[in-house]
């Protein structure tokens, strides 16, 4: 099979800066060729859910947009007089350096650059992120990785309770920001203290408290597994993986279960939560339910096209809790091939021992080619990205888009994570088919 | 230099038309250095990121309704198709089209093997899958800046696949780094339109017109008017097919909604099938489009027509042009555009009667392909008024720095990414997105509306600048804008 892709879902390695952007008052700086920061964010940003420059994105990241010059004759000279003067024009708390192809191809050696420059006091990290080396899945590890290795101090203190949260992609997965307010608000209200490293609430304290934290939570099939891993080596936190996205209250339940033992927290409160919040998500569902059940329109099958993290959150709630049947999950984020089996093995694990075949491929063109060929009984329902709305028009499919790049829907805060987030999915979903023939 | 259509590669801007990306001054400086031939670039040492021309090359390309793209590069040298993609969606909505598909371009995904090892066998097998995938007429490959530092041999390797295929599968230069000029993508693209794709013509059609422009948001307004003076447009090169653009050869003359989108194939089409160009101001606010159309009716020879229909037309929105005016008078504005829209767009601003009180353009070509300086420039600096003006590729410390300043009444853009920080600054802002905007009589009256309406309730900028923060330093904003502009720099390096 060629390697070539098409609709694409996700960019390369230095698409890592909006993982930079993400966390408030940090700036990237960003040394490559003069296109790559504006293409970049098309895909992460104003194609995806209509995510903007924000404050320091966009235009106005500082970049040295390398010319022949700079590829011919190396760039570092160009790049320090880049990074001297964003020190004195831009107003930051910490500054990523990243590198696209132009850099790592010819070679230029950033980090003798950036080491001059901490070794000055400034507050700067770097990681080489060329386009080659893999997905910008890949290039937020590699800048978790800088920050954790080049910024990080040991803490004195512990601080129990204090969770660092390593979920969602920032920026590439399109309701990151939501989705961190509501892990955020589980664990606070089984009495955990979230450490926001990313979104409206984050901080450059919050990323220097993250040794302080009494554990790291990865709340992902296996993006964010090697920051937990590398904090574990660095400082000894211990780490707890917990695979799925909770979405819905069978998942959501389970995941303050697991978490609240790992953490040591009395059953009783955590009991406590569920109860209330099980107890709130059945009330609506049982006001919704004369629609869903009566009506009959609500589709019976599903695929989802998508991020792990997504495919698999959603397609536990649809199944394990509004009773669909999965057909084809299709897992477009470039999954490193190591981590593929046991992402795999979570598609296996629904109720009533239900089981989903999984695609792995980040060439839409052939989960598009895929689609066309499902044997289908009845109108399914395909949650993807907006790429899927051109074979859902032509397959007679609902589509609702829930992954990169979301260009029909304009996200803000929303979230379908939780109890809540299900409840909205739900909505959406369901609005989708009134709203096809209304 | 002037095209050169015997190279497999268009030739960058800087060579060709002597453009720059750095410059401050005013509009008589930048048109008597551009016309005395002394005008240099000047570099910074400070920038933020821009773009590239490969962007505009495959953007372009890729709304040819029977055409395929191969982007030949890592993954996120495709991160444009996303926006590609809905520009093109919207293209086929405001065509009323049912089934609307999405854009057709493949990227190689070049990973580190690739770089190491060589591309030309993935880029063969993407050229394939395009083929297989979607039965183009033919296929366009667009470089990168991994696909240029490698040196593969892009055009042996499609010398192979085209014979295997059967279609012309183009090559596209346009490698990120090899331009500071992102228009010099569009060249690219009608490098290889006119290389490659349009044919010697098999007639001549005299009512025939091709219409350079983007995604043609105006196309009855534009037939309707044609249809005065007896004539066809063509509208491309969105939403073209391959044989229509065989065909491009045989019109009675081009002429271009934007001099520095249009000027390349428009001089190609004329140098190489005798196909005239008509070089005018734009047709954006009155003067612009008279002198657009007397221009285009000079060409073929409708004088009479043309002198009629503008006649009738300027009779009918007198009333109402004089109460935009009235409105308008003396409010300050700065624009902020591509260089010819910039340009024509300051003109047509200054005859509303208000202040234009600095234009940026996000580059600035000193010639164009016709040999002459860029119309609309020499226009505006033969006014008594000298308008301050700068070049910036989209340099937003200058922008922000200098908005800040001045604080304009209202900031007039184009080009994504760049209004919303004068928004950012509680400024009433316009962002320019269709090309079509203040076009003709009737335009120019909507725009003037549009300004009217910007100006009556900024609630959401001047509540969100009193909420936000910019991402600059205290320091920054006592400095003046143009602070980082080296004056005098090198020229521009090159190799190859």
């Amino acid at each position: 099979m060629s390697q070539c892709v098409e609709q694409i879902r996700h960019v390369c390695a230095l698409g890592a800066f909006e993982s930079v952007l993400a966390i408030k008052r940090a700036v990237p700086i960003v040394h490559s060729g003069p296109g790559c920061v504006s293409k970049l964010m098309t895909t992460l940003g104003t194609q995806n859910g209509h995510q903007g420059s924000g404050y320091v994105g966009g235009h106005a990241i500082p970049c040295t947009n390398a010319s022949e010059n700079e590829v011919v004759f190396g760039g570092t000279d160009q790049l320090r007089k880049v990074i001297a003067n964003t020190f004195n024009v831009m107003d930051g708390d910490l500054f990523v350096v990243l590198t696209g192809c132009t850099s790592d191809i010819i070679g230029d050696d950033i980090g003798e650059v950036a080491r001059k420059f901490k070794k000055s006091g400034k507050p700067i990290v770097y990681v080489e992120t060329g386009g080659f080396k893999g997905s910008n899945l890949i290039g937020h590890e590699l800048v978790l990785d800088a920050i954790i290795e080049q910024y990080l101090e040991p803490q004195p203190q512990i601080e129990p309770g204090l969770v660092n949260l390593w979920s969602v992609v920032p920026y590439q997965n399109t309701f990151w920001t939501g989705d961190i307010e509501q892990l955020s608000k589980l664990l606070a209200a089984i009495g955990l203290k979230p450490n926001t490293i990313f979104g409206p609430d984050s901080s450059i304290e919050a990323v220097r408290d993250i040794p302080k934290a009494q554990f790291n939570l990865v709340v992902s099939p296996w993006a964010g597994l090697r920051a937990a891993e590398h904090l574990q080596e660095r400082f000894c936190t211990p780490f707890l993986h917990y695979p799925v996205l909770p979405i819905g209250p069978t998942e959501t339940s389970t995941f303050l279960r697991t978490v609240g033992d790992f953490a040591g927290i009395d059953r009783s409160i955590v009991e406590k939560v569920i109860q209330r919040e099980e107890n709130r998500y059945y009330y609506y569902l049982e006001r919704a339910a004369d629609s869903l059940l009566e009506t009959r329109l609500l589709p019976r099958r599903f695929s989802t096209v998508g991020d792990s993290l997504y495919t698999l959150g959603i397609s536990r709630f649809l199944t394990n809790d509004l009773g669909l049947i999965p057909e084809k999950q299709f897992i477009t984020e470039d999954t490193p091939p190591k981590h593929q089996a046991n992402v795999a093995a979570e598609f296996t694990k629904y109720t009533n021992e239900i089981v989903a075949e999984t695609v792995f491929s980040n060439d839409g063109g052939y989960v598009e080619e895929e689609l066309r060929k499902l044997k289908l009984r009845s109108r399914p329902l395909i949650l993807g990205s907006s790429w899927e709305r051109a074979v859902a028009r032509d397959l007679n499919a609902y589509q609702l888009s829930i992954s990169a790049p979301i260009a029909n829907q304009l996200v803000l805060s929303k979230s379908y994570v939780g109890y809540d987030g299900a409840l909205h999915l739900t909505e959406d979903i369901y609005s989708v088919v009134l709203n096809d023939f209304m | 230099m002037p095209i050169n259509l015997n190279r497999s590669q268009a030739i960058i801007r800087e060579k060709r038309l002597k453009s720059i990306v750095g410059y401050q001054g005013t509009i008589k400086d930048l048109a008597d250095k551009s016309r005395s031939g002394c005008l240099k670039n000047a570099g910074r040492g400070f920038s933020q990121a821009t773009n590239c021309n490969s962007g505009c090359a495959q953007g372009y390309l890729s709304s040819i309704v029977d055409a395929a793209i191969v982007n030949h590069g890592p993954v996120g040298c495709a991160g444009d198709v996303a926006g590609s993609n809905s520009v093109y969606q919207w293209g086929q909505h405001i065509r009323g089209q049912e089934h609307k598909r999405n854009v057709r371009i493949v990227n190689t995904n070049m990973s580190e093997n690739a770089v190491v090892f060589g591309g030309e066998k993935i880029l063969q097998d993407a050229v394939r899958t395009a083929y297989e995938r979607f039965h183009p007429k033919a296929i366009f490959v667009t470089t990168s800046c991994a696909s240029g530092i490698i040196g593969d041999d892009v055009e042996r390797a499609l010398k192979d696949t085209e014979a295997e295929l059967g279609i012309p599968v183009v090559p596209v230069f346009c490698d990120g780094f090899r331009s500071q000029i992102w228009a010099s993508g569009f060249d690219a693209a009608f490098h290889a339109l006119l290389t490659r794709i349009v044919q010697t013509p098999q007639e001549k059609r005299p009512e025939l017109v091709n219409v350079i422009n983007f995604y043609a948001s105006g196309r009855d307004a534009v037939a309707e008017i044609f249809g005065h003076l007896g004539l066809v447009p063509q509208f491309g090169i969105p939403f073209s097919s391959i044989s229509q653009l065989e065909h491009w050869s045989e019109a009675a003359a081009t002429i271009s909604i934007c001099g520095t989108l249009g000027g390349y194939m428009g001089n190609g089409l004329e140098q190489k099938f005798g196909v005239p160009y008509v070089t005018a101001l734009q047709p954006h606010g009155i003067a612009g489009f008279d002198d657009w159309l007397r221009k285009l009716g000079e060409t073929v020879g409708k004088q009479q027509e043309v002198e009629a229909y503008l006649a009738a037309q300027k009779e009918l929105v007198a009333g109402e042009l004089a109460e935009i005016k009235r409105k308008l008078q003396g409010k300050r504005v700065v624009v902020g555009m591509g260089p010819s829209f910039a340009h024509n767009y300051i003109r047509l601003l200054e005859d509303f009667g208000m202040d234009v009180v600095w234009g940026f353009s996000w580059h600035y070509d000193a010639k164009h392909d016709h040999g002459g300086c860029p119309s609309c420039t020499l226009d505006l600096a033969e006014k008594e008024k000298d308008i301050p003006v700068s070049v910036s590729d989209q340099q937003n410390h200058e922008i922000i720095n200098l908005l800040r300043k001045v604080q304009p009444d209202l900031y007039v853009g184009r080009h994504p990414g760049q209004s919303v920080w004068a928004t950012k600054l509680g400024i009433p802002t316009i962002m320019i997105s269709d090309e079509y905007s203040a076009f003709g009589y009737q335009g120019t009256l909507d725009f003037g509306e549009r300004i009217i309406d910007a100006l009556t309730n900024n609630s959401l900028a001047k509540n969100l600048s009193q909420r936000i923060k910019l991402p600059y330093t205290d320091w920054w904003f006592e400095q003046e804008p143009f602070t980082f502009l080296e004056s005098e720099s090198d020229e521009y390096v090159t190799v190859r």
